[in-house]
């Protein structure tokens, strides 16, 4: 099917946008309130705690009942997890551009590349959320406890959704069932990646940096 | 006439598409503005380190406006508001704006009860 032909088969829309990317738009603007609350939420509470790990990890701290708890992040990994998450919208803007030329090879090495540092940015927080849950750092543990995983737990999820979606695209591409008149398909999918990566954006010195 | 309209409407695209070159520059300083957030954040942490003052007394303005700009060109240039139509930027704009006020909100409220309600 020729690009022309595909063109021909689009509904023609008011807006002169495709009603799928118009929809996508509109589930982000959601999306940044469902985050927006969630930020203000951890914002609020994650000084606002009695005991337990945290609420200040940058140092060591003295809860009301004497004990002394040590800073419990991990900044460096972390790190590396933001940097790999932001390399991972390069990668599939780059696969993006290979499905719109057609261009299989440069779209499945791309795709595949942004499934690895989202797989990456997963294995990251569970072995993180494992780790605190071993320092004593439960979700009912405090405050700062419950806002943290509420908060990250969520973005996480939606990583992994992201990373469900792109796997499925991936499948379709190895399959030669993503040809470029279907590239809106990956743009998409790309879009609300994007999205999971700004959050992480915010996300990444609200809770890790700032004191 | 046909040919010389297709090739207008090439033209076209090819104004609006944003070349592999801004796509690699873009992520370098993403790349870049995170070494920064987490340079000045270290900065803070360690006395003797230069800048330590600075950082200290300025990390989270300094953390807001990296944050800022790491995010405006991921939606810009990677999400391509720059080039998607006006729509689109109304849109997510519209939603930013109401999620900036949620947080505000809710800030302020909590910093009052703190202060004035306990």
């Amino acid at each position: 099917m020729s690009a022309a032909h595909a063109e021909a088969l689009e509904h023609p829309t008011a807006t002169g946008i495709d009603n799928r990317k118009l929809a996508i738009w509109t589930f982000i603007g959601s999306e940044c309130l469902f985050f927006a609350s969630l930020i203000s939420t951890y914002l609020v509470y994650h000084a606002r705690m009695k005991g337990g790990p945290g609420p200040y990890p940058h140092d060591p701290w003295t809860a009301p009942d004497g004990r002394v708890y040590e800073q419990i992040f991990e900044i460096p990994l972390v790190t590396f997890g933001t940097a790999l998450l932001l390399f991972s919208s390069f990668f599939v803007v780059m696969a993006l551009n290979g499905a719109q030329r057609g261009n299989r090879k440069q779209l499945l090495t791309w795709l595949g590349l942004t499934i690895v540092c989202g797989l990456f940015f997963v294995g990251m927080q569970v072995y993180e959320f494992t780790h605190f849950v071993h320092k004593g750092l439960g979700y009912t543990t405090n405050l700062f406890a419950s806002s943290f995983y509420t908060l990250t737990g969520f973005h996480g999820s939606h990583v992994t959704m992201g990373v469900i979606w792109l796997v499925t695209l991936f499948i379709l591409a190895l399959r030669g069932k993503l040809p470029k008149e279907k590239a809106l398909n990956l743009e998409i999918a790309a879009l609300y990646w994007h999205f999971v990566d700004v959050v992480w954006i915010v996300i990444f010195p609200v809770v890790y940096l700032m004191r | 006439m046909a040919q010389h309209s297709m090739a207008a409407v090439a033209h076209a695209e090819d104004e609006f598409h944003i070349s592999t070159g801004t796509y690699v520059r873009i992520a370098v300083i993403l790349f870049a503005l995170t070494a920064l957030e987490v340079g000045g954040y270290e900065a803070a942490r360690r006395p003797g380190v230069p800048g330590h003052a600075f950082a200290q007394a300025w990390l989270t303005e300094v953390l807001i406006l990296l944050s800022a700009a790491k995010f405006a060109l991921v939606a810009f240039f990677y999400m391509h508001l720059k080039t998607d139509g006006r729509l689109l930027r109304w849109v997510f704009g519209f939603s930013l704006t109401i999620a900036a006020i949620v947080i505000l909100a809710l800030v302020v409220l909590m910093w009052y009860m703190l202060v004035y309600a306990t």
